[in-house]
């Protein structure tokens, strides 16, 4: 069972958090990641572009800058280790005007100043060829090689799942109510499950990471939520598009990406507007409209006819716009790693060594595990699988045999492995991200009931305790008239 | 991995797969196999505890388990087999079709012929969009009848009900007597999409309110679901904000409409119409690929159960003259169009030089509500006969009867048309 | 003091619209239904409407947790709310054969409530 002293906390089991875990995890260190929600990965993990950018983008004078690039290069090697998700595909920023022109050749500049590779304008005709659905009015393009797409959530759960195998402790539905503190020096969390004894704590705590400094005093750090809207598609067999797309920027935002997802899916977002509510993760008409007339200017072609799916995300904008990672001023043992938005999910890597540093600068001792696991088991993933080898796994375990979700050929024995391997899946949801059952066209019409009931048996819950994803989401209220016997009638 | 050679594989054992099953059992091929994902035979009949079904076929008022054992019975006193459990994951144009299940493992299955009777699925929120959150709560009229009919569980206890499908309407009655209170029931367009029996017995009958010209334009609560935004529209289908009220609510059910579920047809190159979202098909039931036939809801969403039972015995004939290499194709086709006012006509052509063509129903919706109707067919123009229906309705198909004799009299005739026309004065 | 009403029939899938006229319970007139069962049908829906009632009954050992039932015969409108209570406290052990009684003469309307499927006993592994 866990224990009460740690050498490390890390609150929030976001991308930042996880990374942070995966780093830290390598050292003889006991490290534990706090999670308030069910899962891993539900905040803005779950929620955004999912491109590891190149870095271009960012201002060389900014964190945001010097970790994008270096990130991207970590990704290429960590993603191979534990056998997550990836695709280089490359992003292209398109100009549809001669003044465009202009903008790109500044971003190029400032791609190469932050070290990026492989950096070059390309012409309409070669736009045409490698996209032949973009905008006939397209004039250049900024083209970035290594960017790339990636599956957020499941970048955040492998990293925090080869934290485990490598001796870290994951607690998931515990929230931090506060920081304790004794002459100036960090000594403990309170939680919902209890106290923690620790001498240093990491602020991973995504939206909430100003709440969170204040408890140590730390007053600079204002989170000012900024919301994304997006739709996404099932899989673009008919609407193909290659790279990832991204109209000129404005000065806040990227503007309306065009992207395929790992899964194959047609992405098209986000919006980028200020919201009062930490909490408010609902699209809007607007932004849905606003979204869609972006995306067709890039792709005049496209329609809405195979949406499956609208969604929003926050970014835990901080105010400076700029990445929040420093040591806290107010007391000891305190590392701030705020404000992670966009290339938030670029520079984890990157994140998770510089807050590695700065403790370090605190006086925390790394010295490397001799015996380091480097790579996670890929998990199995029947919808990537060929028939021949589909036939290889079912006669090695019968429970591949059993699909579950059709509509991405998901089978009962990885739904089993989701929920009992490390960072198990406790939610709907969590299955669906570890597993992309519910992901399809049908959005769990089919394999809804299904997973609940193989949760609620592994479980040993009741099915009406089994949850979408967090707090009282349940998924069916209570059973009916006829099987509650007289009880609910005699209530009614 | 296990191979197999059959006569003819049914993919799908709900109404369309048994019938079509049977009757190739009946025209002498017996060596036919059903292959279904769930653990039971059926499709979504077990789970429509109502009556309503087989008062055409059976002329008799049955529900959806007693239809369907009509039919499981059936296949069993023939003897056809049945996988359960089995899902298929590839069907190719060359007929090899690959499934697999817990007992056997990975099959492929060599097919003198294969019928599509996968039936389809229902539209999500998702399809449509609304804005709002994406809490629990919110399902498809269908799953939430799997839930209440078959596992036993209430998905929650305000409910909501978007689109005036038959699904929906009849979900409304049953979460009214299991105890919860339904609110509502937002119908986009002006009339109702589901049979007007449902909406007397299912809405009428327990004071719930059916809104016409409504719809949901906001989902709200992170968790579970809180309320709804309802709003009314206009006659282009546009939310009128000052309209817009909320209603609480922990449960929205959509029935939205059905998507023919062909995505083990694309994999076997079978070309689909945009209309109907099922395959183009000839009066046989056979695809643009020969020896694979496709019937039921796969083909085009039905109305009544008693037409797929139909329409399935004609697929699951003539795919068994193809395995007796009793008919081929003739190369020369008579095109169905679907004129004024009708959506689509069901088969697509006319082109088999098979020996009888005595059940050639013709299958159609009307697009819009017409009263006292003229259903007018022409041969290139020129009509053919004409009959009278008291109202066309776009929510109930229309069969009209295509006489063997009829067609025989069609030499070169190259397109049949069909008008669905209200009678002059109305 | 004389009503008119329109009824839509539900005696089959057509759904005939037919116009009653009526004074208290008496029957004045009928018009708009294409064959006889729309009369009766129009009759009894202003007199006294009654419905066949599909539920599902609570199984013990079956391979589902629920059995689908209906009644018999149509039974009055007014009481499927205490048919519904009835038969949700009835618990009844598998097998169960497709038209098995479960519920005799429920509420003294004639009815019976049926298993509308047969049920096999859950197979213990």
């Amino acid at each position: 069972m866990s224990q009460n002293k740690y050498d490390v906390i890390i609150v929030g089991g976001g991308i930042s958090g996880c990374a942070v875990a995966w780093k830290l995890a390598r050292y003889n260190l006991d490290v534990l990641l706090l999670e308030k929600d069910p899962d891993v990965a539900t905040g803005t993990t779950k929620a955004n572009t999912a491109i590891i950018h190149a870095g271009y983008n960012a201002d060389p004078e900014k964190q945001k800058g010097r970790l994008n690039n270096k990130g991207n290069i970590q990704i290429k090697q960590i993603v191979k280790d534990l056998n997550i998700p990836f695709e280089e595909i490359g992003s292209l920023v398109v100009g549809m005007e001669g003044d465009d022109l202009s903008v790109l050749d500044e971003l190029l500049e400032k791609g190469k100043r932050n070290g990026v590779e492989g950096l070059e304008i390309v012409d309409r005709e070669w736009l045409l060829r490698e996209e032949p659905h973009i905008n006939k009015d397209v004039v250049a393009a900024l083209w970035a090689p290594t960017a790339g797409i990636i599956t957020p959530w499941e970048f955040a759960l492998a990293m925090a799942q080869n934290a485990v195998a490598n001796g870290a402790e994951i607690q998931l539905e515990t929230e931090v109510l506060d920081v304790y503190t004794e002459n100036g020096k960090v000594t403990g969390v309170k939680t919902n499950k209890g106290d923690y004894q620790t001498d240093y704590v990491v602020n991973a705590a995504g939206l909430y990471a100003d709440d969170l400094a204040k408890m140590v005093g730390v007053e600079k750090i204002e989170i000012h939520p900024r919301k994304g809207e997006y739709y996404i598609y099932d899989h673009a067999k008919d609407f193909e598009i290659n790279h990832v797309l991204f109209p000129i920027p404005t000065k806040i935002s990227k503007g309306i990406v065009c992207t395929p997802t790992v899964e194959d899916n047609l992405l098209i977002g986000p919006t980028s507007d200020f919201v009062d509510s930490k909490e408010d993760l609902a699209t809007t008409r607007e932004g849905l409209d606003h979204v869609f007339e972006g995306a067709q200017k890039m792709f005049p072609d496209l329609t809405l006819q195979d949406s499956i799916r609208v969604f929003a995300g926050l970014r835990a904008a901080d105010k400076t716009e700029d990445f929040v990672i420093e040591a806290a001023d107010t007391v000891d043992g305190f590392v701030n790693v705020a404000g992670i938005q966009s290339p938030g999910l670029s520079s984890a890597p990157a994140i998770a060594d510089l807050t590695a540093e700065i403790l370090e600068d605190l006086g925390l001792t790394l010295e490397e595990k001799k015996d380091v696991i480097e790579t996670r088991e890929e998990p199995v993933r029947f919808y990537e699988m060929s028939n021949e080898e589909r036939a290889e796994y079912v006669e090695d375990n019968k429970e591949y045999g059993k699909i579950i979700c059709r509509c991405e050929t998901v089978s009962y024995k990885e739904i089993l492995d989701a929920i009992h391997g490390p960072v198990g899946a406790r939610t709907v949801n969590a299955v669906k991200r570890r597993t992309r059952a519910g992901a399809g066209r049908c959005q769990g019409g089919f394999c809804g009931p299904r997973v609940t009931q193989i949760l609620a048996d592994e479980l040993g819950i009741d099915t009406t305790e089994v949850r979408l994803e967090k707090n009282n989401s349940k998924i069916v209220e209570h059973k009916i008239k006829g099987l509650l016997g007289s009880k609910v009638i005699d209530n009614a | 991995m296990l191979k197999v050679k059959k006569d003819v594989v049914v993919i799908g054992g709900g109404p369309a797969g048994l019938a079509a099953a049977a009757e190739v059992y009946d025209n002498g091929v017996e060596d036919v196999i059903i292959l279904e994902r769930d653990f039971e035979l059926g499709g979504i009949l077990p789970q429509c505890i109502h009556n309503g079904f087989g008062l055409h076929y059976f002329k008799e008022e049955l529900t959806g388990p007693e239809y369907s054992q009509r039919f499981e019975n059936d296949v069993e006193e023939r003897d056809i087999e049945v996988k359960l459990d089995t899902m298929v994951l590839d069907v190719t144009p060359d007929r090899k079709v690959y499934a697999m299940n817990q007992e056997e493992g990975f099959l492929e299955i060599e097919a003198g012929a294969v019928i599509l009777a996968m039936g389809c699925r229902e539209r999500t929120a998702g399809a449509l969009g609304i804005p709002g959150t994406r809490p629990a709560g919110v399902l498809t009229a269908g799953t939430a009848q799997r839930f209440t009919n078959i596992e036993g569980y209430v998905p929650g206890e305000e409910v909501v009900i978007l689109g005036s499908g038959d699904i929906g309407l009849i979900m409304a009655r049953r979460m009214r007597l299991e105890g919860a209170d339904v609110k509502a029931v937002c119908e986009i367009l002006p009339y109702t999409g589901g049979l007007t029996r449902n909406v007397v017995q299912c809405l009428e009958d327990y004071d719930i309110p059916l809104l016409l010209n409504h719809t949901v334009t906001k989902i709200i609560g992170n968790d579970r679901l809180e309320a709804v935004e309802i709003t009314e529209v206009d006659e282009n289908m546009k939310p009128k904000p000052e309209t817009s009220k909320i209603i609480k609510a922990d449960t929205l059910l959509l029935s939205v409409g059905l998507i023919p579920e062909n995505e083990l047809s694309k994999k076997a190159d079978v070309v689909l119409d945009d209309t109907t979202g099922g395959p183009f098909v000839n009066e046989g039931r056979e695809t643009n690929i020969e020896g694979i036939f496709a019937c039921g809801n796969v083909l085009h969403v039905h109305d009544l159960v008693d037409w797929v039972t139909q329409e399935s015995q004609i697929a699951g004939n003539w795919a068994a003259k193809y395995v007796k290499g009793e008919y081929k194709r003739t190369g020369s086709k008579i095109k169905m169009k679907a004129g004024e006012n009708v959506s689509y006509v069901i088969p697509h052509t006319i082109e088999l030089d098979g020996s009888d063509r005595n059940r050639m129903p013709l299958y159609m919706r009307v697009s819009t509500p017409l009263m006292a109707v003229d259903i007018n067919l022409y041969a290139d123009g020129e009509k053919l006969y004409s009959f009278s229906e008291p109202f066309a309705k776009p929510g109930e198909m229309i069969t009209v009867p295509l006489a063997q004799k009829t067609l025989d009299d069609l030499d070169d005739v190259k397109e049949i048309r069909v008008d669905i026309i209200e009678k002059e004065g109305q | 003091m004389k009503e008119t009403k329109t009824l839509t029939c539900v005696a089959c899938p057509k759904g005939c619209e037919v116009t009653v006229e009526f004074e208290g319970n008496e029957i004045l007139n009928i018009d708009g239904h294409a064959c006889p069962q729309g009369q009766t049908y129009a009759e009894e829906e202003i007199v006294a409407p009654t419905r066949i009632l599909p539920t599902t009954v609570r199984v013990k050992g079956g391979a589902l947790p629920l059995c689908p039932v209906k009644t018999s015969k149509q039974i009055p409108l007014e009481i499927i709310h205490d048919a519904m209570e009835i038969i949700g406290q009835k618990e009844v052990e598998a097998p169960i054969e497709i038209g098995q009684v479960i519920v005799e003469n429920i509420l003294d309307t004639g009815a019976d409530v049926v298993a509308t499927r047969d049920l096999p006993r859950k197979i213990e592994v």
